[in-house]
């Protein structure tokens, strides 16, 4: 059933058109900077945006800056949300349970099929955006301290290419996790309703107000507990040293909400009528 | 094959299906008859495992369902309203992910499976246009293409012939025939009664959620003991038979008398034409229209007091 549910992601035109919005955002905002040469002043706009002028390998991680806030999360909750209503909606639900797939069965192909697309999604991201960044921004700073080709960190040290592979890496899986509890709050949605459109904007309801909440300094009590209140914790792998505080709860904050929406997602689901 | 006891699913306070006592034997053609929102498809839905019963027992193959419909699921074919696929696939690569989805045979075999199946229904030459570009009767076809994959020992199929010309009816008429007559179990639920009467030997007919008739269909059509008479001296056998003419309109005479050969024999010796003759068998939409009350699809303004 998981070969099954990642055949329907690839052979699906949608994913592929998410994909290639995905990674063109980041090479629409390289061609303007590296033609006007007008990056953000450091410390405003988007992170790392005034450090790719002087090396383009640190563009991956500026082009994930730009998109984790509200792209990669919207195409996740749209996908997730249609993941179990759209089949519902469809009339395929019936007949694959009929099949029979086990509903704990088809959840779990569904889940392995949402990392999928987002580790896919991260994945392109990042090999586009360093074809570009190293394309249109260069690799080697014109006054090269220190060692050659060396990117340097958000705190002013310089990282060796394995540092940064490895940071990146970091910087990635962080990523999944916090796209991983989108997905499962747009699942649990799904698995409530028949509309996938209705799970895909119940799911971005819930980050909107994070977002807001999270502004919000009367709602301090609350803050260190809402979903989004880490997402951008992952900048921290690029400091020198790396900040662990803000990354731990960043993973510990996302999991938490992944295991008990897909409990309630599987409860739901086991005990749902299936009248669609 | 299928035997449910008192099942009841109540939807808030919509009693759905109330307290059917379902006997499907093996071997059998079965024809679920009913108006619509009579709650054939909950009933269907029940038996499959999608939709859980309030009260009662449902056994599948002599398993209990839904808690071993694991188990016999792999053995039954479905059709539950209205065939569905994903419709930027094509037929062929939709039937081998409904393949691929469950358990049981191999990868090496599916090409084969999938053949065959589509072989059967009729569509052995699509192409590899997408799902979306499929007239009606296609789906149809494809649908049952597709509960016909695992060559199940149970079919059970909502509306099959829902979309298809009359020349696709006969023909998915003709397959169904032949795969009872092969060892399957055709269990089919529908509105539409020559659909039933031509191919099922047993029916059920469902009103307000009650299954109100179960019965084969040989003894519910069996003759009524009277003979329907047509003839041009109408006058004269009414005077002739005396006493054992039950009705007249016109020409057509209804007569009480057990052998339809002896009555036209005594009828023609005395003279009398005959244009037409028939022992009487109540109808199956006589029979179906007597156990239902109206249709649940209709709503008539409640009567002023």
């Amino acid at each position: 059933m998981i070969r099954v549910e990642l055949v329907k992601l690839l052979c699906r035109p949608r994913t592929w058109v998410t994909l290639a919005l995905l990674c063109a955002l980041p090479i629409v905002v390289a061609a303007f900077i590296a033609t006007t040469h007008l990056a953000p002043p450091p410390g405003q706009g988007s992170a790392f945006l005034s450090a790719v002028l002087r090396n383009g390998s640190l563009y991956p991680a500026a082009a994930m800056a730009m998109v984790v806030p509200i792209f990669l999360p919207v195409a996740v909750a749209v996908l997730a949300g249609d993941s179990v209503a759209g089949e519902a909606t469809g009339g395929t639900l019936r007949y694959l349970l009929v099949r029979p797939v086990g509903r704990t069965r088809l959840l779990v192909a569904k889940l392995v099929s949402l990392t999928a697309f987002v580790l896919l999604a991260i994945a392109a991201l990042v090999v586009t955006s360093y074809l570009t960044g190293r394309l249109l921004f260069g690799s080697a700073p014109p006054a090269a301290v220190g060692q050659p080709g060396g990117v340097t960190s958000l705190s002013g040290a310089p990282l060796t290419p394995a540092q940064l592979l490895l940071r990146l890496l970091g910087a990635v899986g962080f990523i999944t996790v916090s796209m991983l509890a989108v997905a499962a709050i747009a699942l649990f949605l799904s698995t409530l309703t028949d509309s996938a459109l209705g799970a895909a904007l119940g799911a971005l309801a819930v980050l909107v107000a994070s977002e807001i909440l999270v502004t919000l300094d009367a709602a301090a009590a609350i803050k260190p507990y809402l979903p989004t209140r880490y997402w951008l914790a992952w900048v921290d792998f690029f400091r020198q040293p790396i900040f662990w505080r803000d990354i731990e709860r960043g993973l510990a904050v996302p999991a938490i909400y992944i295991g008990l929406l897909l409990a309630a997602s599987w409860a739901n689901f086991m005990t749902r009528d299936i009248t669609s | 094959m299928i035997r449910t006891e008192a099942v009841t699913k109540r939807y808030g306070r919509v009693l759905a299906v109330d307290s059917v006592d379902l006997d499907v034997r093996e071997g059998d053609r079965y024809g679920l008859l009913g108006p619509n929102g009579s709650g054939k498809t909950t009933l269907v839905r029940m038996l499959l495992g999608l939709v859980y019963a309030t009260s009662g027992r449902i056994e599948v193959m002599g398993q209990p369902v839904p808690r071993r419909a694991a188990r016999v699921l792999p053995a039954i074919g479905a059709l539950v309203e209205g065939p569905a696929a994903y419709p930027h696939l094509s037929g062929r690569t939709n039937l081998r992910l409904v393949d691929a989805a469950g358990p049981g045979g191999g990868r090496r075999s599916r090409r084969r499976r999938v053949d065959e199946a589509l072989e059967r229904v009729g569509l052995a030459g699509i192409d590899r246009r997408p799902l979306k570009a499929y007239s009606l009767g296609m789906r149809q076809r494809l649908g049952l293409a597709a509960a016909l994959l695992r060559a199940p020992r149970l079919l059970i199929l909502d509306e099959p012939t829902n979309g298809l010309d009359p020349r696709g009816i006969r023909e998915i008429r003709d397959l169904l025939a032949e795969l009872n007559a092969a060892g399957t179990t055709v269990f089919l639920s529908s509105h539409l009664l020559p659909e039933v009467e031509q191919l099922c030997t047993r029916i059920g007919v469902m009103d307000r959620g009650r299954l109100v008739l179960q019965e084969d269909l040989a003894t519910l059509t069996a003759p009524t003991g009277r003979v329907v008479v047509d003839s041009p001296d109408a006058a004269r056998a009414v005077a002739l038979l005396d006493g054992r003419v039950e009705a007249r309109t016109g020409d057509r005479l209804v007569v009480r008398h057990a052998d339809a050969a002896q009555l036209n024999a005594t009828l023609v010796e005395q003279g009398i034409r005959v244009a037409e003759m028939a022992p009487q068998r109540p109808s199956l939409e006589e029979i179906v229209l007597s156990v239902t009350t109206s249709s649940s699809d209709r709503v008539d303004a409640p009567v002023p007091a």
